[in-house]
């Protein structure tokens, strides 16, 4: 079966520094896969590179065996790649049911239709409402996104990639300033994907990597350090000593 | 009375556009398009003149709001789409095409087909850069229209056109009664079109990548092909405004072309407030009223308060006018709600 | 081959002078991210400070200039106190209608005051006509010019490279929240230099006056050759504006003897085809 997303020796450099170098990894359809490692070790420039908003310095980049890596960003989108940002990129003016419909609109290919209005789109505000539904953020559909609290500005980052029906789906540290109480709750969300998504996650609390990931890649200044399932790598004595070492440095 | 608030806080809401996903004319709104440029008509009959150049500085300011205002493209060049547009109709008309219409969509053509030239270098470049860029390609056509004097007339402008009937049955006449209900029709057409494609999806994108540009990729979006898009319909939209210019003034100078008419209409839009659409209508309105005012006094006069009242609108009033008053309202209702 | 030469100096004479208004441009734009499109008025009002106190107060021609220096220094620093320090945040476009702004006032005081003719410079009879050097017959007031322009560039680079304001400067130039962050007192660096460059400006157009004309129109004719200046040297240093000045000045100069027909449009073309070049826009260039 052809692995939903596989990279070949993939790298970006910028002058003498090296974010990423010689990442080669394959993940296969319907994977729950968590990107892990310390601050800097270049999980977000991995990411940039897989989407698209970064040109690699070398390797390739393979979607469903599709080389797309000289695709620009709104065309891998197209071909089911989908992300959320580790900082939220939204539209501080649009309500949370414009963003998400904004973002059904171009799925569907209907951004340039101009002889509608938006609110005679009947079928895709329903869409869009089921989606805010199942986010449980419906009450919050006509608020505008920069009065929302920042929780729910996570949310909203996340239905926006939800909304582009991925097949791959990239999650940036989906629970970053989220409070632990609640990201639980988010995680079930993203858990209860149906298994035709595949989901490759960057997460820094390890309650939630263990808890929800089936395979785990470690990244290390740049590098693939290993890969393996949680136990795997809870037991690994390089990762401990990745991350114990900065403990005692940091 | 309560319709009347209703539409004017539509109007000039902070979210611009928000009244229009309803998109229904509230019926305040409707009454004000067909009483205004009636009682115009009815009351002034000497300022007619007056009131078309009104009429056009709202279509050529209502295409920059369309580039500047939702597609976010900073430009200090509109002018070379609205002089291309005015020299293109008033070229055909020297040269025996005189019908009005096919001549507005010439201009339209014209000036499209320079402008989606231009977008294209300019989806790339910063805020900065494209301020420069438009400026420095409005500089150019303008030094290409002075050299090509035997084409354009150069300082002496273009004249000697005589148009031919609108619809077949309205000769343009001297009171300008005709010029005034042609360029009224073209702006209430330019409105309507401009409304539906602002609360279309086509206008959420445009507003999307204003927003945000970063995210607009990840949605799927074609964002320079968009803003191509945007632009070169801005700029067929000026030059529908320019070749108004020239059919009823039935004279082309090369200051339709110059830095002074983009610095304008830039004010203009400003003034009103950008991004939403009848801010464009309310800051013509008022410039062409104030210069019509000052310039007869004294034109250095008019360069003084233009320019104070510019530095009083980046200082104060930041948004223009209507973004001004809906701070306003924002404060009462605030105010209210704390004291009941 | 005399012809070009003689070319060649008026060519290096304006661009110094281009150089000398515009290298605050570059400091200001540089140091503050602030485009300062009415920088060419502190040129034109140092050119009629120079003027008129020369006509009403009976200075010297070598006692006005100083005073445009200092004159246009002290309003500079006024202006960045009071307004222009409050739109370092905002975006060019705020910026820019703020400028256009500034300029309209000047032109407009200008004209009403001054009215709107060409002002006449009477120049000190040793810089009038022209000096025989190194067998080519050359104007006194150009020679001057390029020697006070030499002489202010080496001042500068000085004063840039070898002494604490210019360490600091620079350190703020490249980053200006680390540089507040190590205690330089980055509010007062900027009043600092901003004054700095508008007093340059005013002794440029002090000394433009008799070269380029003076007139209220001058802030917006010449705008275009101070960005372009800025854009193609970059902001942010002395050096790229110097030989971005000198270029244009040589470049223009020629173009106006040479191909009179197509010069300006040259120029403008010259800009939109830089700008499209190095995307990164005017900030990308920093040395």
């Amino acid at each position: 079966m052809t692995p939903a997303l596989r990279t070949d020796g993939l790298g970006k450099r910028w002058g003498a520094f090296e974010a990423n170098s010689d990442i080669s990894l394959s993940i296969p359809q319907g994977a729950r896969h968590a990107l892990i490692g310390p601050n800097g070790a270049g999980k977000s420039t991995f990411i940039h590179l897989l989407t698209g908003y970064l040109r690699p310095s070398a390797g390739k980049v393979y979607l469903d065996g599709e080389c797309i890596t000289a695709l620009p960003q709104h065309q891998r989108v197209r071909r089911g790649m989908a992300r959320t940002f580790q900082v939220n990129q939204l539209f501080p003016d649009f309500t949370v049911l414009e963003s998400v419909l904004m973002a059904i609109f171009e799925r569907k290919g209907l951004g340039t239709l101009w002889r509608r209005t938006v609110a005679s789109m009947a079928a895709e505000i329903d869409e869009a409402q089921a989606l805010l539904q199942s986010l449980r953020l419906q009450r919050e559909a006509d608020t505008r996104t920069c009065e929302l609290p920042y929780g729910k500005q996570r949310l909203v980052e996340i239905a926006l990639a939800l909304a582009a029906r991925p097949k791959l789906l990239l999650l940036d540290e989906p629970a970053a300033g989220i409070p632990t109480s609640e990201s639980g709750e988010l995680f079930e969300v993203i858990a209860s994907l149906p298994r035709a998504v595949t989901i490759l996650f960057i997460e820094h609390d390890m309650d939630l990597v263990f808890r929800f990931a089936e395979q785990i890649t470690v990244l290390v200044g740049g590098r693939l350090l290993t890969q393996g399932t949680p136990d795997e790598i809870a037991a690994d004595p390089r990762v401990k000593e990745v991350y114990l070492g900065e403990a005692e440095h940091g | 009375m309560n319709a009347m608030r209703l539409w004017l806080a539509g109007l000039v809401s902070p979210t611009p556009g928000r009244h229009l996903l309803r998109a229904r004319w509230g019926t305040v709104e409707r009454l004000l398009w067909v009483l205004l440029p009636v009682a115009v008509f009815v009351f002034f009959p000497g300022h007619l003149l007056l009131a078309t150049q009104i009429a056009i500085a709202c279509v050529f300011a209502l295409s920059l709001d369309l580039v500047l205002g939702y597609a976010g493209i900073v430009t200090l060049g509109h002018a070379a789409s609205f002089g291309l547009g005015a020299y293109t109709a008033g070229l055909l008309a020297v040269h025996g095409w005189t019908e009005p219409f096919s001549g507005l969509v010439a201009a339209a053509l014209v000036a499209a087909v320079v402008g989606g030239l231009t977008a294209c270098l300019l989806v790339r470049l910063g805020d900065l850069s494209r301020l420069m860029v438009t400026m420095g390609i409005g500089l150019m056509l303008f030094e290409a229209a002075n050299k090509a004097a035997s084409i354009t007339g150069g300082l002496d402008g273009l004249s000697g056109m005589q148009m031919g009937r609108v619809l077949g049955l309205f000769e343009f006449d001297v009171a300008g009664q005709v010029g005034y209900w042609y360029s009224v029709g073209v702006l209430l057409v330019v409105f309507l079109f401009l409304r539906q494609l602002v609360a279309s999806p086509f206008g959420l994108s445009l507003r999307a990548i204003h927003q945000c540009v970063g995210r607009a990729p990840s949605l799927g979006m074609p964002v320079g092909a968009r803003l191509v898009a945007a632009y070169t319909l801005g700029a067929a939209l000026a030059g529908v405004a320019g070749a108004l210019l020239a059919q009823t003034t039935q004279f082309v100078g090369l200051d339709s072309l110059g830095f002074n008419r983009s610095a304008d209409v830039l004010v203009m839009l400003m003034l009103g407030g950008a991004g939403r659409l009848y801010g464009a209508l309310f800051g013509s309105a008022l410039f062409m009223l104030a210069h019509d005012l000052l310039a007869s006094l004294n034109p250095v006069y008019w360069q003084f308060w233009i320019g104070i009242m510019l530095v009083a609108l980046v200082v104060f009033a930041r948004g223009g006018l209507t973004a001004w008053y809906a701070r306003l309202r924002q404060t009462i209702r605030t105010h209210r709600s704390l004291h009941p | 081959m005399e012809q070009l030469i003689g070319v060649l100096f008026d060519g290096v004479a304006y661009g110094s002078l281009l150089f000398l208004v515009s290298v605050g441009l570059s400091v200001t734009l540089g140091l503050m991210n602030f485009v300062h499109l009415a920088h060419g008025v502190f040129a034109m009002l140092g050119g009629y400070l120079m003027v008129r106190s020369m006509a009403l107060w009976g200075l010297s021609y070598w006692e006005a200039l100083p005073l445009a220096f200092v004159g246009m220094a002290v309003l500079g620093a006024a202006l960045e106190r009071l307004l222009y320090r409050h739109f370092y945040k905002a975006g060019p476009l705020d910026q820019t209608l703020l400028c256009i702004g500034i300029i309209l006032i000047a032109m407009a005081s200008a004209t009403y005051v001054w009215g709107p003719q060409q002002q006449s410079v009477m120049l000190p009879d040793r810089l009038r006509g022209n000096a025989e050097l190194l067998g080519l017959s050359l104007g006194r007031l150009r020679l001057f010019v390029v020697a006070v322009v030499a002489l202010i560039t080496l001042a500068l680079a000085y004063l840039i490279e070898r002494t604490r304001f210019g360490a600091q400067v620079r350190a703020a130039v490249d980053n200006r929240d680390a540089a507040a962050g190590l205690g330089i007192g980055v509010d007062g660096l900027f009043t600092l230099c901003f004054a700095l460059g508008t007093g340059l400006a005013g002794l440029g157009g002090a000394l433009a006056a008799d070269v380029l004309g003076l007139d209220p129109s001058f802030p917006i004719k010449y705008m275009v050759y101070f960005l372009l200046v800025v854009a193609v040297g970059g902001a942010g240093t002395i050096k790229g504006p110097l030989i971005a000045g000198l270029l244009l000045g040589v470049c223009d100069v020629a173009g106006k003897y040479y191909v009179p027909e197509a010069s300006a449009f040259a120029i403008y073309l010259m800009m939109v085809v830089l700008l499209i070049a190095f995307p990164a826009g005017l900030y990308g260039r920093r040395a």
